[in-house]
């Protein structure tokens, strides 16, 4: 039976693929007897073909979704591998307690934030997801089990975080968790005029907020060329809210609003996109402001919308996400992606930028470290968007840059061998049983 | 309205809509005993109870077809949790049509799990409750029960048969204030159900779970889930004989 499943940016479109639901940690992996590799699949939320197995099985973790303990006296939860970040949040939340590091979805797996060492507005100061993952089971197809942490299997350990999921099947991991005594983030929206804006913005921020993010007005060129709002911020003190927490302060929003059906091609078009980024731009009127705000809004937008991506249509979207060095060079890149984005006639709907910081990453494949990250989307007008990816990468390459796996689907496998020097020793991790479609491409097999 | 499920026998627990029930009863910071086959997924179901808001969780690994432990068994539960108010009869088999139409063996397999074990569990636990003039008794039935038909009869006489001794035990049971749910789910997206095709009919388990305590809650005697599945079944019952027994279902 083909399977449906697809991964958020629904490019590149896959049908002969298979489903099988892992339900136990205890029982060993489900090896199909048709043969065919395998690749876990936890919410799909990764953007290209990370999470894709074109002519393999797909070992969809849904339903390995049990808590194994939390103690809220440390902050460490234990959890089967495809709980996702928001029931984490249910649970934790009003007993004080936040996730070290989140995306921009709380609609992602504990596995797949693992497997894709996720980061979030609070790189600069925590580092990546994997470094607050002190220990996980990985099962492999020939059965075996092993705990891994720094110090014990500390080699699979490196493997698995950041190693698309191919190293074989996460079980269980531990989180250790944050304090938060408000669940209210203090906020500061800041206004910038162009790129030279943001970085000092960035800079000045970088040791006093935990949170910060820029999201950038894609259409803006010449004088306003990567203007936009810096956005910076704080779990609010405790004292700002006299009552304790209480399940109360969970998010009642639940997703009220959801896209119910693919939008046609033509609702996302350069005015739609230019009306969009002016009307966000302008609704800060140029004025810096300061407010209290919800983490649920704060951290996931997004979420707010289910199945946000169906407003790109029945062609899906691309993301391009790279990172160039905090140097001119990468800044001067930087320029010239958002440039070329503006100029190409199909700018991205939502463009954002943030500093990473020098954490380093756990993982021999993490994507994250010192420099500048920037993110776009794209609608997929075909070899249109292609060949500009192609100049994108082309710019992140020269200036030293790479692109992120989980939100591609299109980088070469000659870059993909430059940027990502452990591979050779990373493959020699990679589960004889796994593979994914992103897998066979960077490898030049398909 | 009888009160709320606080110390709860769930049998078979590790099956799926077991599980969701059991989660939603541990938000509620309900007392389980769990009892399923398997002792390791049993654990991660505790495991999780606990971590959600149980204020007890104790399992053990049983086979309910043992039908000779099932008093023992009601007595350890009851001990364990210091009293027993509610208990979910979540276990069962599809069993398979083609296979029980050629071997009896295979025939009576299924009605002892979901029939002959249930009646075993029902007896002590309804005595119990019966004398203490209270309690919840939640039983999965199915709506495959309200009538035979060829492609699933054998499972279907064991959840019919189950139903109608419910009915009676409800009966006998009313003016002791005990309450029996009888819970007829319609397809339930389970690993139960993991070879069928999965059309718009299927319903998740924590669909059904939610729709189970909202009926033990309320007292309701029976209840379809989801709700649509009460005017599908008297369709099906409404049909005439004659014409029935030559359509294809």
């Amino acid at each position: 039976m083909g399977s449906e499943l697809q991964s958020w940016g629904r490019y590149p479109h896959v049908t002969e693929q298979r489903e099988k639901s892992v339900t136990w940690a205890s029982d060993s992996l489900p090896v199909p007897a048709e043969g065919g590799s395998l690749l876990p699949y936890g919410q799909g939320r990764s953007y290209g073909d990370s999470c894709l197995n074109a002519g393999g099985t797909l070992l969809t973790t849904a339903r390995l979704d049990r808590f194994l303990g939390f103690d809220p006296a440390t902050g460490v939860v234990r959890c089967e591998s495809g709980v996702t970040l928001d029931a984490i949040l249910r649970l934790v939340t009003w007993q004080g307690w936040f996730l070290p590091v989140t995306p921009g979805t709380k609609f992602v797996s504990v596995g797949g934030a693992i497997a894709n060492d996720v980061h979030g507005k609070n790189h600069h100061q925590a580092g990546t997801f994997g470094r607050h993952v002190p220990r996980f089971e990985l099962v492999r197809s020939d059965g075996s089990r092993r705990v891994c942490s720094p110090t014990e299997n500390p080699d699979w350990y490196a493997a698995t975080i950041g190693g698309l999921g191919l190293t074989g099947l996460i079980t269980w991991a531990d989180i250790h968790l944050r304090r938060m005594s408000n669940p209210y983030i203090l906020q500061e929206t800041i206004p910038f005029d162009n790129l030279d804006g943001f970085l000092s913005l960035a800079r000045e921020s970088e040791k006093d907020f935990d949170f910060t993010v820029a999201w950038v007005d894609s259409l803006g060129r010449g004088q306003s060329l990567g203007r936009g709002l810096f956005y910076r911020g704080n779990h609010a003190p405790p004292q700002f809210d006299a009552l304790p927490l209480s399940r109360s302060h969970l998010s009642k929003r639940g997703g009220g609003l959801a896209v119910p059906f693919d939008m046609p091609g033509f609702a996302l078009n350069r005015l739609s996109v230019a009306a969009f980024n002016w009307l966000y731009y302008h609704r800060q009127r140029g004025r810096a402001s300061e407010g209290l705000i919800h983490y649920d809004p704060f951290f996931y937008p997004l979420d707010g919308v289910h199945r946000w991506n169906r407003i790109y249509g029945r062609r899906g979207f691309l993301q391009f996400q790279c990172v160039v060095p905090f140097t001119d060079a990468g800044v001067a890149a930087t320029r010239d992606i958002l440039d070329r984005s503006a100029r190409s006639g199909m700018p991205s709907f939502l463009t954002v930028l943030k500093v990473f910081g020098d954490v380093p990453s756990p993982g021999w494949m993490s994507f994250p470290r010192r420099g500048l990250t920037l993110a776009l989307d794209f609608a997929n007008k075909g070899e249109r968007t292609y060949t500009l990816l192609a100049e994108l990468e082309r710019v992140t390459r020269d200036a030293g840059g790479r692109l992120y796996p989980a939100k591609d689907s299109r980088m070469s496998a000659e870059n993909f061998a430059a940027w990502y020097p452990e591979r050779e020793r990373f493959a020699r991790y990679v589960d004889p049983a796994f593979s994914s479609s992103f897998w066979r491409r960077v490898n030049g097999a398909g | 309205m009888p009160p709320m499920m606080k110390k709860v026998l769930v049998l078979g627990a590790t099956s799926a809509i077991a599980q969701a029930t059991v989660r939603l009863l541990a938000a509620r910071g309900a007392s389980l005993y769990l009892v399923g086959r398997n002792a390791e997924r049993l654990e991660a179901v505790a495991k999780d109870a606990r971590t959600r808001g149980s204020a007890k969780v104790e399992s053990e690994a049983v086979d309910l077809d043992d039908l000779a432990q099932h008093e023992a068994l009601v007595e350890r539960a009851a001990t364990a949790l210091g009293g027993l108010d509610g208990a979910l009869l979540a276990h069962g088999i599809l069993g398979d049509q083609k296979v029980a139409e050629r071997s009896y063996t295979d025939t009576e397999k299924v009605l002892r799990t979901n029939f002959l074990s249930a009646v075993s569990l029902l007896t002590p636990l309804a005595n119990r409750f019966e004398a203490r003039k209270a309690g919840t008794l939640v039983v999965i039935s199915s709506v495959a029960g309200d009538r035979g038909r060829q492609s699933n009869y054998v499972y279907g006489a064991s959840k019919g048969a189950l139903s109608v001794f419910l009915q009676g035990l409800r009966n006998r049971l009313a003016r002791s204030g005990v309450a029996v749910v009888t819970v007829k789910p319609g397809f339930v997206d389970t690993p139960m159900t993991a070879d069928l095709k999965k059309n718009a009919l299927f319903a998740s388990p924590e669909t059904v779970a939610r729709g189970m305590l909202r009926a033990a809650d309320k007292g309701r005697n029976e209840v379809y889930l989801p709700g649509f599945w009460r005017l599908i079944m008297f369709i099906i019952r409404s049909i005439p004989e004659p014409l029935f027994k030559r359509m294809k279902l």
